[in-house]
Formats: C-alpha cells, sequence, structure tokens
C-alpha cells in the first residue's frame, strides 16, 4: 500500500483552481501578485506559466476596482476567482462585494446570477496588527445572497475551492495565512465537497466543540487535554458558514448535552453567536448549560506577541469552556 | 438619406449660461457637418425621446399619486443622450447605467410597462418588483442595470468589457468584437470607484466607452463646487491614457454621429473612451428636489435646447415631418404609455413566496432565509435521523 499523498494548504488550493481552469475556459485568477511574482503566498505558484497571463492577471493595488471588475465580468458569464492577499483588504471593495455581487440576482429579478469567488488570507497572521487581522466572517455572514467556505485543512480546501468555482453563487473562501503550510492528505483522485456539510472530525461523549478555520486545530488540542482529564469531547467542523450546517451540531449536542462554538472573529453579531442561537433554539431541553463561547477579545487585534496570543482563542480557553460548559470548574 | 444642415449652436447668451454651468474653456467636439441619416432613423429616435419623455411624465405623476415609492429620478432632458448611444452602438454590446435608468431601459427596448410595472412593485415588473426604479435590468437587451450606488457601476463597466473581449480572444479565438458602454452621471467622477476602474480600462486595454452624462449638477451641487477640472473633465480620463471626447448631449443627431465615431474606434482598437456629453436634467435629481440651487433664467435656456424640440423642429425644417404625421407620433406614445400604466396597475404584486426568490442559483434547499441547511426537510432531524440516546443512556 503506497503511503497517502500529503500536500500543503497552498498546494492544495492551487490545484482546486488549476484543475477547474483546465475543464473550462471560464475560469481565471486576478489579484495582485497572482502571476509574475507567482503569488504573494506562492498559492499561484507556476500558474502563469501554465495558463499565461490572459488568464493569469495581475491587477494593481486597487480592490475596489477589480473585485467590481470581476463582478461585471461575472454578470457576463465568466467565472473569475479573485485573490484578495488578505481579506483585510476587501473592506476597501466593500461596495463592490457586498452590494453587488450578492444583490444582483435579486435585485434583477433572476436575471443575472454572479459565479465569482473571492479567496485570501483572513485572520491573524502572526503580529500583523489591527489592520491586516481581520476576520470578515463576523461582518460578512450578515448578508444573504453569498456563500462563505473557511476550511481548516488542504482536503477541505481543495474540495470546497472546486465546489466554489463551479458553482453559480458568489462565495467568500477564506484561508488563513498561519495554515497555508499545513500538510494533509489530498487524494490524486477528483473529489469535492458540497457546502453546508459539516464534517464530525472527533467522536465524543461529553461535550460539542464547533468551529471552523484554524481555531479547529485548536479545539483539537484542547479535546486532547480534555481526554486526560476524562472529558470527553466531540468536535465538529463546520467547513462552511453560510450555509451553517446546524442540524450536524444539534445532533451532536442532543448527545453531548454540552456545547462550546469557537470563532476567531469577534462575538458581538457573529456566526458563532447565530449558530449558539440556533443551537438553544433547537436543543432548549437538552442542554445541561448554555452555550459557551470562545472568540478573539472585543478589542482591535494588538501586535505585541503576548497580547495577541491572549487576544485569539486558543486551547487553554477552550479547555476552560468546557469545563465550564461542563460543570467540571 | 438626406443631408442636415449642421446643428445651431447656442445664442451668445445662452453661451454665457453654458460656461457657467460647465465651465468657460471647453470646446465642444466640432459639429460632425455633412452626415448621412436617414429620415426614418432620426424619426425613429423622435419616437424614442418622446416616448421616454411621455414615460417620464406620467412617472413623476404616479409617484405623486404614490404608486411609486422609494426614490424615484426621472431622466427629462437627457433623452437625447440614451437614444443616441444606443443607437450609436450594436444591441449585443452591454449597456450598465446608475440610478437614472428609466431612459437607457427603454432606449434599449425594454418594453415600457415592464419598466413602469418594475416601479408599481408588481410582478410584471422587469424584475418583478424587486429591484425598483433604480434597479432597471434587461438580459434580452443587454443592460446590466440600474445601479444605486454612485460610481459603483463603473467597475462593472470594466469587467463586461473585460468579459466580451475575453471571451472573443481567449475563449473563441477572434477579434475582439464588442464594446461595453458605462454611463454615469458628473457626480459620480469623484467616487474612488470611477478612477480605479478608469486606470484598469487604461491598463487592461478593455474596449470600454464612458459616457458621463455631466447634467452640471451632483445632486444640488454644481460640478465645480465638488469636482476639480470641472471645465475639462477630459483630463481625468488623460491621466490614464484614455482618449476623452466632448459631446453636445442636446442633440441627437450629434451625440449618435460622434458616438458612432468612439464606437467604431473602440471596437477596432479595443480601447476605451471618455466622453463628457453636456446635457441638462429638466427637473430635479430626485422627486423630492426643489431645485433651489439654480436659476429659472438658468432652466430657460437649457430648455430652449430641448433635445426634442431640436430634432422636430430640424426634421420639420428638412421636410421629413409632417405636422399630422408628428401629431399621431405623438399620440400614439401617449396610448402607450398610459396603457403601460393601466397594465401596471392590473399587475398583481409579487406573491409572499418570491421574498425568498432569487437569492441563490443554488441553495441547499428550499431557501426560506437563513443560514443553515435543515430548512430542506424543515426539521433538524431528516427523515429516518436515528435520534442520538440520551446521556443517561450513554453513561
Amino acid at each position: 500500500m503506497t503511503a497517502l499523498r500529503e500536500i500543503e494548504f497552498r498546494d492544495a488550493l492551487r490545484e482546486a483552481m488549476s484543475e477547474e481552469m483546465r475543464r473550462d475556459k471560464r475560469v481565471m485568477l486576478m489579484g495582485e501578485e497572482v502571476a509574475q511574482y507567482n503569488g504573494a503566498y506562492k498559492v499561484s505558484r507556476g500558474m502563469l506559466e501554465e495558463f499565461g497571463p490572459r488568464r493569469i492577471i495581475d491587477t494593481p493595488i486597487s480592490e475596489s476596482g477589480f473585485a467590481g471588475m470581476a463582478i461585471g465580468a461575472a454578470m457576463m458569464g465568466l467565472k473569475p476567482v479573485v485573490e484578495f492577499m488578505s481579506w483585510s483588504f476587501s473592506l476597501v471593495a466593500a461596495d463592490p462585494i457586498l452590494n453587488n455581487a450578492p444583490k444582483m440576482l435579486y435585485m434583477s429579478g433572476g436575471q443575472f446570477g454572479c459565479s465569482v469567488v473571492f479567496r485570501g488570507n483572513d485572520g491573524a497572521g502572526g503580529q500583523l496588527g489591527s489592520t491586516h487581522s481581520w476576520c470578515v466572517e463576523g461582518l460578512y455572514s450578515n448578508v444573504p445572497g453569498i456563500k462563505i467556505a473557511i476550511p481548516s485543512n488542504p482536503y477541505d480546501a481543495k474540495g470546497l475551492l472546486k465546489t466554489s468555482i463551479r458553482g453559480s453563487d458568489p462565495v467568500f473562501f477564506l484561508e488563513s495565512e498561519r495554515m497555508l503550510g499545513n500538510k494533509g492528505h489530498v487524494p490524486e483522485e477528483e473529489y469535492l465537497i458540497p457546502f453546508g456539510q459539516a464534517a464530525v472530525i472527533r467522536e465524543g461523549t461529553d461535550c460539542t466543540l464547533a468551529s471552523w478555520g484554524r481555531p479547529v486545530h485548536f479545539c483539537m488540542e484542547a479535546a486532547e487535554e480534555l481526554q486526560k482529564q476524562g472529558i470527553s469531547c466531540e468536535v465538529i467542523d463546520l467547513r462552511t458558514v453560510r450555509p451553517l450546517d446546524v442540524g450536524t451540531v444539534v445532533r451532536s449536542v442532543r448527545k453531548t448535552s454540552a456545547c462550546v462554538v469557537v470563532d476567531q472573529s469577534w462575538s458581538f453579531g457573529s456566526p458563532g453567536s447565530e449558530l449558539a442561537s440556533q443551537v438553544h433554539r433547537h436543543c432548549f431541553d437538552d442542554l445541561d448549560n448554555y452555550v459557551h463561547r470562545v472568540h478573539s477579545a472585543d478589542v482591535p487585534t494588538p501586535y505585541a506577541t503576548n497580547l495577541e496570543q491572549e487576544y485569539l482563542p486558543n486551547a487553554r480557553k477552550i479547555v476552560e469552556a468546557v469545563r465550564s460548559a461542563t460543570y467540571n470548574l | 438619406m438626406t443631408t442636415l444642415p449642421p446643428s445651431v449652436p447656442p445664442a451668445p447668451a445662452a453661451t454665457e449660461v453654458h460656461a457657467k454651468v460647465f465651465g468657460a474653456t471647453e470646446h465642444l467636439a466640432p459639429p460632425p457637418g455633412k452626415i448621412e441619416v436617414p429620415a426614418e432613423r432620426m424619426k425613429q429616435w423622435l419616437h424614442d425621446m418622446l416616448l421616454i419623455r411621455e414615460f417620464e411624465v406620467r412617472c413623476m405623476q404616479a409617484y405623486q399619486e404614490k404608486k411609486i415609492g422609494g426614490f424615484c429620478h426621472v431622466y427629462i432632458g437627457q433623452e437625447a443622450v440614451a437614444v443616441g448611444c444606443t443607437a450609436a452602438v450594436e444591441h449585443r454590446d452591454p449597456i450598465v447605467t446608475a440610478y437614472r435608468d428609466h431612459g437607457h431601459a427603454l432606449a434599449r427596448g425594454m418594453d415600457p410597462k415592464y419598466c413602469m410595472a418594475e416601479m408599481f412593485g408588481r410582478i410584471g415588473g422587469c424584475a418583478k418588483g424587486k429591484g425598483g426604479s433604480m434597479h432597471m435590468f434587461d438580459r434580452d437587451n443587454n443592460l446590466f442595470g440600474g445601479h444605486g450606488i454612485v460610481g459603483a457601476q463603473t467597475p462593472l463597466g470594466a469587467g463586461l468589457a473585460f468579459a466580451c473581449k475575453y471571451m472573443d480572444e481567449v475563449i473563441d479565438g477572434k477579434p475582439s468584437s464588442r464594446v461595453a458602454l458605462c454611463f454615469l452621471g458628473d457626480g459620480a467622477l469623484n467616487q474612488g470607484a470611477f478612477h480605479e476602474a478608469l486606470n484598469l480600462a487604461g491598463l487592461f486595454d478593455l474596449p470600454v466607452i464612458y459616457v458621463v452624462e455631466n447634467n452640471g449638477y451632483s445632486m444640488g451641487t454644481a460640478i465645480a463646487r465638488g469636482t476639480t477640472m470641472a471645465h475639462s473633465l477630459v483630463t481625468k480620463a488623460a491621466g490614464y491614457g484614455i482618449d476623452g471626447y466632448v459631446i453636445d448631449g442636446m442633440d441627437v443627431v450629434d451625440v449618435y454621429a460622434e458616438m458612432k465615431r468612439i464606437a467604431d474606434r473602440c471596437r477596432a482598437t479595443s480601447r476605451p473612451a471618455f466622453v463628457d456629453m453636456r446635457t441638462y436634467r429638466f427637473k430635479g435629481h430626485s422627486m423630492s428636489d426643489p431645485r433651489k440651487y439654480r436659476t429659472k433664467e438658468e432652466e430657460e435656456v437649457f430648455e430652449a435646447e430641448d433635445p426634442i424640440g431640436k430634432l422636430q423642429r430640424r426634421l420639420q425644417a428638412a421636410g421629413q415631418l409632417a405636422d399630422d404625421e408628428f401629431k399621431a407620433m405623438q399620440k400614439a406614445i401617449r396610448d402607450r404609455v398610459r396603457d403601460c400604466v393601466a397594465w401596471s396597475d392590473a399587475s398583481p404584486p409579487p406573491p409572499p413566496e418570491e421574498l425568498f426568490t432569487d437569492v441563490y442559483l443554488e441553495p441547499w434547499g428550499p431557501y426560506t432565509g437563513s443560514t443553515q441547511p435543515e430548512m430542506n426537510g424543515g426539521t433538524v432531524n431528516p427523515a429516518g435521523f436515528k435520534t442520538i440516546a440520551t446521556k443517561e443512556e450513554l453513561s
């Protein structure tokens, strides 16, 4: 038996884009430094060589302009993939990505869809300070008409990105600079992962840990630690927050009677608060305690290493939350 | 085919008013001089402009009667721009515009009853009553909206051109053959999106024509109060390596002739263009604007240049439009627009189910307006789901 193929998160993203570009000429990639520079984070390395400058397009630092341009092109029937070097930079493109892409289909009464994927790094990258550390899912998941994927591993990243590109709706695809070098099993064979299907990545009986993106790893760390302490956690990776697979979480909570939601965005009006609210609603009689939540601290992202670590969700905070939720304080 | 006399330049007093509104130094493009336009074609333009005028008059009336809600911006005075510009391009060339969009929709060929019903918020509207006055879309006529945020459509216009060129050259392997028309108001010139769009259009050689419908005012702010180089807007385009043109937007024949030349060139060279289209809105910015920022005298000067009257007089002077023919045209249009209002009145409001349609092309189940997929069965546990044992049973 041959060893399972392992590749980096960034390679999984590139494979997804390249495969979709080979099968559909309407797909093209644009963004800052995606072509000649091979990608600011080397996600698009080698793609210019394979697909040429007409399909791998370096844009100026002009997010509002090129995001809007991609949306116009999508209305005509192209399927652009737009790389934001950081989702923090998408804020200057808020009007096109929030006012145009998700509303075009509705405002036109179903005449114009908008098949466009915006992707890039989201969340704290490592001492980047306040302006570059946005978790935009806190803002953007509020908006109907978009789909949002936040994968935690290379396998999911590839399968979800292929689904995003092949689909017909606008997708915000949130990656993490801190995970681009993470390796994981990605098979050679083609596969797609549907949106709205959470993965139960660790089974347990005492508490449900629900998360997405990078904090999933903190949940797994915490679950290991808690196992040593005699508390068994079920860890669910939601994978997409729009749609949000509440059903899988609810089924788990009906078993465990306790739930901790871990979300890297700020707590106020976040996907985490939405999930907690849904769990409260559907598991009102099942829960032994209120749904606990672990978020980034409700402050601008600090620069100093120790403060940034304290700001972000981490395994220690999750362990504390689970102990509280299961009355093990 | 008839050779037309060149259009008559404004009287000296009017020129002063023009200078006051648009700035002193700019020169209009030279009149096209001898241009061959069949009389039938000009009569069609006269018809189209009259249709927009009558449509807008009835819109204002319907707005007063509260049949139309929200914001409503009428196109009265600017008809020659939409009619002349759409005549100068091909039907397959995509068009996108801002929120003063009824004229473009009609000029592009949208049945006015769909446009009116849209404003009435009825299911018969072009967007089933979900878009409203500022958001007219018509796929069959390659009209890509109607956009409510000032300047938002300018990057979209670049994208339409990008897609046209990409589809022709990269997918089909043939020369680029379409141009995109992107209309904007003079108020949009100060939005970042506009400058980013022009930079991208210049940088990527996109076949898009930015037509600034320069009516001298962004809402109540005179152009020179909000825009640098108001007297020479083409210099803004020059900064992005884009050729700029000034056109008298009150003369539909000039608009057509100049825009045809520009569009042909844009199509052939696959390069963008910028047009400072001098026009005037006879009414306020929206229905709630008392127009206190400009004088009656100024309005009268421009009203004397009414593009409809101008073309009508020209045709009549050339013996190409008999009085009774014109009257018959007016009556037919009045009847048609009245029928549009009746049709829109009769069109039912969108059914409640429409609230949840057109949000996603590929929803994850019957969409009922939430984020979780449990909606596909309406319950958390789909049929056949084995209920998990209680905690007690597990322990």
